[in-house]
């Protein structure tokens, strides 16, 4: 085991792979670490090549299938194909608004992609519940799976869509650790999103 | 509202061919208004089926458009179911309303006349408490099956009852 | 044994019910019941069905919706009407203009100023409906094409929507939830270089239609993919409140916009397109046919598109322009209070009914005399044409036909749901 890194550095909710190579292990390198040369490379291997799940809910999907389609072509950014099966996938952009119905299944989908993964919370209502501040709808994605990146619009147009991933490929590339994942410090709301913030 | 003669006679001079109101003395129209020329009938729950029936195979209205409700609350009686249908070949509109009580609303189902208003009578049923006796299946279909309550009533809180004040509410999310 | 049973069913006159094998026929062993959905790449949005399959051959196919319910109708009971038009556009959200002429249609009718909307107004509505009419159908050519295999129309799709997207950016800044429609006119004057777009789209659009009847209908794999596949008769589609292609392909000529016209459609030219068997292949031509007389529809509005006025004059309804606002006491007190309070229209009930892409649309709205709407209930026509789709597969259809049922009907959850 090498001895740069400590084990509380490496939080994450799945359990080490053991006896493995530190810098091969399906995690970001934590905080304040340094990263070797193998890192930066899978770290820019992994930025470049984002598959998404398919996982289009409501408008944004439109907009995100408008993203993949000639005009804003978004396999130029790597993202050549969608994957409709998530354990696939590396990237799930939840592209609309999350019901309380759908949370288990959003939830599920998260927990089948194999690590590493990250999040997109496109529009407003996986960002924060959007126009929509009901009982029906999750108020932000972001109560079930950890975000990375949100963006912004109602249903944002391509190019911000193109700015979230780029956004996101430059900080897989940087090393940047991933936010908590909600299942650990909130598992009540990650189990019942309706519970979720108060908004007045 | 029973009909006198000459009221009865006079509706059948307006709409003769739409609903015979002779033949239905306890159905009235209504004295809601209507904005877009619609003939508007309020029928007693018991005799839904009845004048349902005779629209469908005597009026011809044949495609059942729309099936919701109305909660007037605080006005009793507090809910109003709406069926609102057209006859294609005679260009006609129609609707008709049934009143129901705020205590335990019941209704027979027509889905026996039109198996279109399976899913229409189940998200009444879902989103207002509104029972349909005779359903085959009724049941929820937008709420989850475990929710409680039925979110479109008036008294229903729009962010729900469970956005409530629990710990999980003041979460500082301290990941991001 | 009973694997001839089934075998019957399937070659069997689709018009005869009685033929539906149910559950009993098969034993229990043979059949599995397994999960399509709700994510899931063919059932173009969250909808969740769960087949029960001898086989290939499905038995019984139940469709579970309810995953994108978003409380759109409560929503619409605590916002004004100007803020509740806003919501509309989120339910079909692939013909939000279409949804606004709805919404708008009905609140017109509760105020009562239906007959003072100016003419250009009007045209502008017919002619920006009629190009959400073909934008929506060329998405859903493309996916429906995707999910039975043709993937390059779907890029060919959104190439061509994206002209149409450009255009509604031109006029109100948003591609695709404009709100642009709204009580009393539309929200701002189409802009200069509108009709110049228009016309280029509609001239670069009618020589490039054709390719995509051609792309699909000259390959052997989509006639045998869609040709009696799903057939939906004249009285199931009836019976279950089936509106917009589906009906028609059945041969019904329930056609909104010519039964009960709204904004002019009475003085265009155009034909409603009916087929005869009610299968896969008869709605797809029936859409195919009806984005053509849509381009008829937009070329005549855009030749007839008057000037003049694009709102009504009543300040107590429409919020005055800018202009005035920035200099004239009263319009900036009309704009204060419609922006605050909005506009009552007295208490009065409606149904308004519009031709979207997908059917019968239609918004019945109840007003009590205040700012807010006592209940807007959207009459969606997914929501009738998804409920009549296993009774065209049950019994009749093998696995691989779901798929294109899906496609061909043409979904879309977020009415569904609402």
């Amino acid at each position: 085991m090498s001895s740069i890194y400590r084990e509380e550095d490496f939080f994450t909710n799945n359990a080490p792979v053991p006896g493995e190579l530190q810098s091969l292990r399906s995690v970001s390198p934590i905080g304040g670490v340094v990263t070797t040369n193998l890192d930066k490379v899978a770290n820019w291997a992994r930025s470049t090549s984002l598959w998404p799940a398919l996982f289009g809910l409501a408008c944004c999907a439109i907009e995100m299938m408008a993203t993949s389609a000639a005009r804003f072509d978004l396999a130029r950014f790597g993202s050549e194909i969608y994957r409709a099966s998530p354990r696939q996938a590396d990237l799930m952009i939840v592209a609309g608004r999350v019901s309380a119905k759908m949370a288990p299944a959003v939830r599920q989908i998260y927990d089948q992609m194999p690590d590493p993964k990250w999040v997109i919370a496109m529009g407003a209502c996986a960002s924060c519940g959007g126009i929509f501040n009901n009982y029906a709808i999750v108020q932000g994605v972001d109560l079930i799976v950890p975000v990375d990146v949100y963006v912004a619009g109602c249903p944002p147009t391509p190019e911000a869509l193109i700015e979230g991933i780029n956004l996101l490929q430059q900080r897989i590339a940087a090393g940047i650790p991933r936010p908590e994942d909600p299942i650990i410090y909130a598992p009540e709301v990650v189990s019942d999103p309706n519970l979720g913030r108060i908004r007045k | 509202m029973t009909q006198t003669s000459d009221e009865s006679a006079n509706n059948l001079v307006e709409e003769p061919s739409l609903l015979d109101l002779a033949r239905f003395p306890d159905v009235r129209k209504s004295d809601f208004r209507t904005a877009d020329n619609t003939p508007v009938f309020i029928v007693p729950a018991a005799l839904l089926l009845e004048v349902m029936r005779y629209l469908r195979d005597e009026g011809r209205f044949t495609l059942l458009e729309d099936l919701t409700a109305i909660d007037w609350q605080p006005r009793e009686p507090r809910f109003q179911v709406v069926y609102n249908m057209i006859a294609l070949e005679r260009q006609k509109v129609i609707r008709i309303k049934v009143e129901l009580p705020g205590q335990e609303p019941s209704l027979p189902s027509v889905t026996g006349l039109w198996p279109g208003a399976n899913w229409y009578e189940r998200e009444v049923f879902d989103l207002f408490g509104i029972n349909f006796e005779g359903h085959p299946d009724l049941r929820r279909i937008e709420m989850p099956e475990d929710w409680d309550g039925h979110p479109l009533r008036r008294d229903y809180p729009i962010t729900g009852p469970r956005r409530a004040a629990l710990p999980a509410n003041w979460i500082k999310l301290e990941g991001r | 044994m009973e694997d001839l049973q089934i075998r019957d069913a399937w070659l069997d006159d689709a018009e005869d019910e009685s033929n539906d094998p149910g559950e009993e026929s098969v034993p229990e062993k043979e059949l599995m019941t397994i999960n399509m959905g709700p994510q899931h790449p063919s059932t173009h949005g969250v909808l969740r069905l769960i087949v029960t399959l001898s086989g290939e051959e499905v038995i019984k196919c139940i469709p579970d919706i309810g995953y994108l319910h978003t409380g759109i109708e409560k929503q619409a009971e605590g916002k004004t009407y100007m803020q509740a038009l806003t919501l509309t556009d989120r339910t079909d959200y692939l013909n939000p203009l279409i949804n606004n002429m709805g919404f708008v249609m009905a609140v017109e009718q509760l105020l009562g100023i239906t007959e003072q909307i100016p003419a250009r107004a009007q045209v502008a509505r017919v002619l920006l409906c009629e190009l959400q009419r073909i934008s929506s159908h060329l998405v859903w050519l493309g996916t429906h094409a995707m999910d039975l295999g043709a993937q390059s129309t779907f890029l060919y799709g959104m190439r061509d929507r994206e002209k149409i997207l450009d255009i509604f950016e031109m006029c109100s800044g948003v591609r695709m939830m404009t709100s642009y429609i709204m009580p009393g006119g539309i929200y701002a004057d189409l802009p200069p270089g509108f009709e110049q777009a228009v016309a280029d789209f509609v001239q670069y659009f009618r020589g490039r239609w054709p390719e995509y009847g051609a792309m699909l209908t000259t390959s052997e794999l989509w006639y045998g993919r869609t040709k009696g596949i799903a057939v939906l008769t004249p009285e199931m589609a009836l019976a279950y409140g089936v509106t917009g292609p589906g009906l028609r392909a059945s041969g019904i000529n329930y056609d909104v916009r010519k039964m009960f016209p709204y904004s002019g459609y009475e003085t265009y030219d155009f034909e409603v397109p009916l087929a005869k068997n009610g299968d896969v292949y008869d709605r797809f031509l029936v859409r195919m046919l009806e984005v053509e007389q849509s381009l008829n529809i937009v070329e005549q509005a855009l030749n007839k598109l008057p000037g003049g006025e694009w709102q009504i004059a009543d300040r107590k309804i429409v919020p005055p322009k800018k202009w005035e606002v920035a200099t004239n006491m009263e319009s900036l007190i009309h704009h204060f209070k419609l922006f605050t309070e909005g506009f009552k229209p007295l208490p009065g009930e409606v149904y308004a009914r519009v031709e979207s892409a997908r059917g019968e649309l239609g918004y019945f709205m109840v007003s009590d005399g205040s700012n807010k709407p006592l209940r807007m209930h959207i009459r969606a026509p997914s929501f009738a044409n998804l409920q009549a789709m296993p009774v065209t597969l049950e019994g009749k259809a093998m696995f691989a036909d779901i798929v294109a049922a899906i496609g061909s009907i043409d979904i879309i959850l977020g009415e569904v749901d609402r």
